[in-house]
């Protein structure tokens, strides 16, 4: 490496990229003993659930408006999206209530638990959006009482749902973006400072550490958790 | 789907009516949203007691 490319912003980026995440973090091989436990499922049920939402919404807008509802092919589709939908806010509303009671923001894990909880936040009028451009008589009743609690908090005229075309762009365009970016983030994150350790643990570890005791080869303790 | 097979799943589902809601205090919601929660919470519970397959054999006590 010559000597000018060590001020480059790409070698800083890589550089701060590889020390935040380095390889065996960021793909590991393993997990913590206490992560074999069915609570811990419900966070990669989500993203799965979220894989099959975003490949099933592809081809809905690759066929465009109308197609889900004329035609098997189109409508089965529209009802693997939906269901997905529904699936993932009961997968995450059980990933968030195990996380909540774990308290899952020990450890330096504020923005892990921050990113769950936006992502969470913004998936609701990602759902919305999608109910309210479904052109049937359901989206016009769910568009027509939701526009009443908009107006009322005073967002109506920026965020109208009984406009099919700003909807839809903010149901297959905008709101995605927001929640892949922030499901990306959540999981890097959570690669960064590993999966929160039961309480026990935790105290253990503190415990050790408060006496000195080098901690760094406890495999029940993920490295990095206290960064 | 046939027109048997909707006929079927007609006789079991009855939709041919207004929907059930469930009303209590200032609390006012939907039967369906209602096992959906209960389907939660039952997901919730059974989580954190039933056993994770392997669990024993790595060794640990999480359950």
């Amino acid at each position: 490496m010559s000597g000018s490319s060590k001020g480059s912003w790409t070698v800083k980026v890589r550089e701060a990229a590889v020390e935040a995440l380095p390889p065996e973090k960021l793909l590991p091989d393993g997990q913590p003993t206490y992560v074999a436990s069915w609570i811990y499922v419900f966070g990669v049920a989500s993203i799965a659930s979220l894989f099959v939402i975003i490949a099933s919404g592809t081809i809905l807008a690759l066929k465009g408006p109308a197609w889900w509802h004329y035609t098997g092919v189109g409508h089965f589709f529209n009802s693997i999206h939906m269901w997905a939908v529904e699936l993932f806010f009961f997968v995450m509303v059980v990933h968030l209530w195990g996380k909540y009671w774990m308290a899952a923001w020990r450890g330096g894990r504020t923005r892990v638990w921050m990113t769950g909880a936006i992502t969470f936040v913004v998936a609701v009028p990602t759902a919305l959006t999608g109910y309210v451009s479904q052109q049937n008589f359901d989206a016009q009743w769910i568009a027509t009482q939701a526009k009443d609690g908009l107006n009322s908090v005073g967002v109506g005229a920026f965020f109208n749902v009984t406009n099919f075309g700003q909807m839809y762009s903010y149901h297959v365009l905008l709101l995605p973006i927001a929640v892949v970016a922030l499901v990306s983030a959540h999981v890097l994150l959570v690669r960064r400072h590993g999966v929160v350790p039961p309480f026990e643990l935790d105290r253990r570890a503190a415990a050790l550490q408060s006496e000195g005791a080098d901690t760094a080869g406890d495999a029940t303790v993920p490295t990095g958790a206290r960064s | 789907m046939s027109g048997v097979q909707a006929a079927v799943l007609g006789a079991v589902f009855n939709l041919n009516h207004p929907a059930h809601v469930v009303h209590w205090h200032f609390i006012k919601l939907p039967l369906a949203n209602v096992i959906v929660i209960a389907l939660m919470l039952v997901a919730f519970a059974l989580a954190l007691v039933l056993p994770f397959p392997g669990a024993a054999r790595r060794g640990g006590d999480a359950s």
